[in-house]
């Protein structure tokens, strides 16, 4: 038998064994995934199990060296595991900012002190991380930041306010652009620090959403304290590193374009009904649920594409710049059917017959994902200058 | 199998792109038009394409072919499509070779795929009845009386048909129109008697043209598989000529759209050139994004057919339904964004425009399609 064998069978044996059966269902959504951090919210109890089993082999983040508490598989291992999991539809065990922006981060931009530091507790839960990036005048226009952190030898003093920080009431460290030097051009003087939120100079807020949910914060620095190892890489070159994390972030949300299990059109099926032949039989809206679908399959095949084109060697294509884009447009279009597909039952807010809202509330939701991460003109932006080379205005 | 290329479909790609660049432009398009060319294509070009082994690419070695696959040939129809290269490509190698491939029987194939690998036969498709592609719903007559079948009716969008040296007929020996059940293909030679061969003229300067059958004698030997039976076949060939037309339009949407981002580099108003504009950027961008959409499920498409995927219709309609889609946008824009001068025939990107709308009607337009892909979805 050959290792990758071996290692599919020990794997699945040990996951027949260790995953508790209330983590194989899918979770609801993100917000019932296990997010770690010092005073986690546990909606069951197996979660902080599961994430303990998984975390003792390193599988929480199974790509990551061992030395920073990852399981240091290499790709074809990757696979396998995720291949064996969703086998028994066994959830993510911990899923956080730690480990799907800062993680990549550090990896590539720490120094071992840091690595050492910050990866094992990412890799365990142990602390949840959020992102300070956004400003109130520092939106699309990102490097504009103005968040002022003083150098004052060992440490810096950090002044400012950051916006859209998701999940910052709950996270336990932020990570954080700070402007350290004003003299030169926007790009320049910005720096990326890591520090803890538990300090009397942090104040995170809520910011309550259309969808009725509170996902991000206003968050508040009044002489907030930065210990200077925990400044990444070079003071002044934080943008550097942003870019690179955005990168990470947007592929995370362009994940959400990925095709839910019961098509839309099986579902409208359902709700409206078919014609003598067979047809739903609504043509208007089945024509717009085809095109959706008929994109979805097409989506899923780039991303198979590039994929392939980067397994191959060929390095990430340019077609990797559509992705943030093109998947949260399609997101807002399923979230658009639902509405049309399921009427009345989609407009509810509150209440068991409604399912407490999911069906608006993801949809009032979705508009947020051309908004964040990069909005979806800024996509088209990047796309026109660096793609296309078409020149600046 | 991965959806990239391999080192020999790069190879393949790029000696495609330099030939017909050279010898089967644009330019050579409008020469051909100009001049009113019966056949619609330079025979020189065509044997010189054959002698590169084009004409047997998707041809199994066994039947004197070059073994590529449909991979291959799509890489060639991708190329065709960015030069409007004019040639048998598409009605002989790509939909008639499928066509005999799929219901021939061994010695038919012997026969006929080895003299279309040598270029040596030109073979089309007779298919189409109305103005739309309907396949299902044709009603040409056909009879076996004794040992031949007598054939009555009429057949239009006949690709290359002023060229092609046999017909591939497709008549119906049972049941109605709409019926799978009764549908039959006849090889009928172009100088069979009863037979009248009409050229048309389209608005993409190709030749095709419209077929009168009145009382086409024909032996039952000519008869391509079992009597009635012909759809299964049929519609297979179809979705790989419909996966083929799609590289041709991913060919053809690329270089109308390259040419366009060139153009907003190249062209200035108001002091400076229209491609800083924003409102031309996110346009182009979105292109862009669409183009490479439409290149991945061209390239999976083209290995559902190599690999012999079960889902190979709804692969075939998911591809033409998008690249329907993409050709239609990138053309308009591609005439709106040159402005006055894309509306001038001295300009080369309207024959692109002309190519790609009869490009996607062929074999089933963007409506046909995406009503199909969702049948085949179910709802």
């Amino acid at each position: 038998m050959s290792d990758l064998e071996q290692f599919r069978q020990d794997t699945r044996a040990w996951l027949e064994e260790n995953c508790p059966d209330s983590m194989r269902v899918p979770a609801k959504g993100f917000e019932d995934l296990y997010n770690g951090g010092r005073n986690p919210e546990i909606d069951h109890p197996d979660q902080k199990l599961w994430c303990d089993r998984m975390a003792e082999r390193g599988w929480t983040v199974p790509h990551w060296p061992k030395a920073y508490g990852g399981g240091g598989l290499n790709t074809e291992e990757v696979k396998i595991l995720s291949q064996e999991m969703s086998r028994i539809g066994a959830r993510r065990a911990l899923d956080s900012f730690g480990i799907s922006m800062l993680g990549p981060a550090l990896l590539h931009f720490g120094n071992e002190e840091q690595k050492l530091e910050h990866l094992p507790k990412i890799a365990r839960g142990e602390i949840r991380w959020c992102q300070g990036y956004s400003e109130p005048n520092a939106g699309s226009d990102l490097a504009s930041l103005a968040t002022k952190a003083e150098d004052k030898g060992d440490h810096f003093v950090i002044n400012g306010q950051k916006i859209w920080t998701s999940y910052a009431d709950k996270s336990d460290w932020i990570f954080c652009l700070v402007r350290t030097d004003n003299s030169g051009s926007k790009h320049e003087g910005i720096s990326f620090v890591l520090f803890d939120m538990d300090q009397p100079g942090v104040t995170a807020r809520p910011i309550k959403l259309i969808s009725g949910s509170s996902p991000f914060c206003e968050t508040f620095f009044d002489n907030a304290i930065a210990d200077k190892k925990n400044l990444v890489g070079e003071a002044g070159n934080g943008w550097t590193i942003a870019k690179y994390l955005l990168t990470h972030e947007r592929e995370m949300i362009s994940g959400f374009g990925a095709a839910p299990k019961k098509s839309v059109g099986q579902v409208a099926l359902e709700a409206i009904g078919a014609d003598e032949s067979g047809r739903l039989a609504n043509s208007a809206l089945r024509q717009n649920i085809a095109q959706y679908q008929l994109d979805t399959l097409v989506f899923a095949a780039t991303m198979a594409r590039v994929g392939d084109e980067a397994k191959a060697g060929q390095g990430l294509g340019a077609a990797s710049s559509i992705f943030k884009y093109y998947g949260t447009e399609l997101n807002k279009r399923r979230n658009e059917l639902n509405l049309a597909v399921s009427g009345e039952q989609a407009l509810g807010w509150e209440g068991e017959v409604y399912r407490d809202g999911t069906l608006s509330r993801d949809w009032l939701r979705s508009k947020g994902n051309s908004i964040e991460g990069g909005t979806t003109e800024v996509q088209l932006n990047i796309i026109a200058k660096r793609v296309l080379g078409l020149p600046d205005a | 199998m991965a959806l990239v290329l391999n080192e020999e479909q790069v190879m393949l790609k790029e000696s495609a792109a330099g030939f017909l660049a050279e010898k089967a432009s644009v330019a050579q398009l409008r020469a051909l038009r100009d001049s009113n060319s019966e056949r619609g294509f330079s025979d020189d070009v065509w044997r010189e394409m054959s002698e590169m082994g084009w004409a047997g690419i998707a041809i199994p070695e066994a039947f004197g072919g070059l073994g590529y696959g449909y991979t291959g040939l799509g890489l060639v129809l991708e190329q065709a499509g960015r030069n409007l290269s004019a040639s048998p490509l598409q009605s002989t190698v790509l939909v008639a070779a499928s066509v005999i491939g799929e219901l021939g029987s061994e010695k038919q194939k012997e026969e006929l795929l080895a003299a279309i690998a040598g270029g040596d036969k030109l073979v089309s498709l007779a298919l189409q009845e109305g103005p739309h592609h309907a396949p299902l719903r044709t009603a040409l007559h056909a009879e076996l009386q004794g040992d031949e079948y007598v054939l009555n009716g009429a057949k239009v969008l006949v690709l290359d048909a002023s060229a092609a040296d046999v017909f591939i007929v497709i008549g119906r020996t049972g049941g109605e129109p709409g019926d799978e059940r009764g549908l039959s293909a006849f090889l009928v030679d172009a100088d069979t008697a009863g037979l009248t061969i009409e050229r048309r003229s389209m608005v993409d300067s190709r030749s095709a043209g419209a077929l009168l059958l009145a009382d086409v004698r024909v032996p039952a030997g000519n008869m391509l598989g079992e009597a009635g039976a012909a759809w299964e076949g049929l519609a297979r060939a179809l979705d790989i000529a419909n996966i083929g037309l799609a590289a041709e339009l991913l060919g053809l949407s690329t270089e109308a759209f390259e040419r366009t981002n060139a153009y907003l580099k190249e062209r200035k108003q108001f002091g400076r050139v229209i491609g800083s504009f924003q409102g031309l950027q996110h346009r182009a961008a979105e292109m862009f994004a669409e183009l490479e959409l439409a290149r991945s499920i061209v390239l999976q498409a083209l290995h559902a057919i190599d690999d012999g995927e079960q889902d190979l219709a709804l692969q075939a309609s998911a591809a033409k339904a998008k690249l329907c889609e993409v050709a239609q946008r990138v053309t308009n824009e591609a005439i709106q964004m040159h402005g006055g001068i894309g509306m001038t025939d001295e300009h080369e990107i309207g024959f692109f425009i002309k190519r790609a709308r009869v490009a996607q009607h062929i074999f089933g337009d963007y409506n046909y399609h995406l009503d199909r892909f969702a049948q085949l979805s179910g709802f």
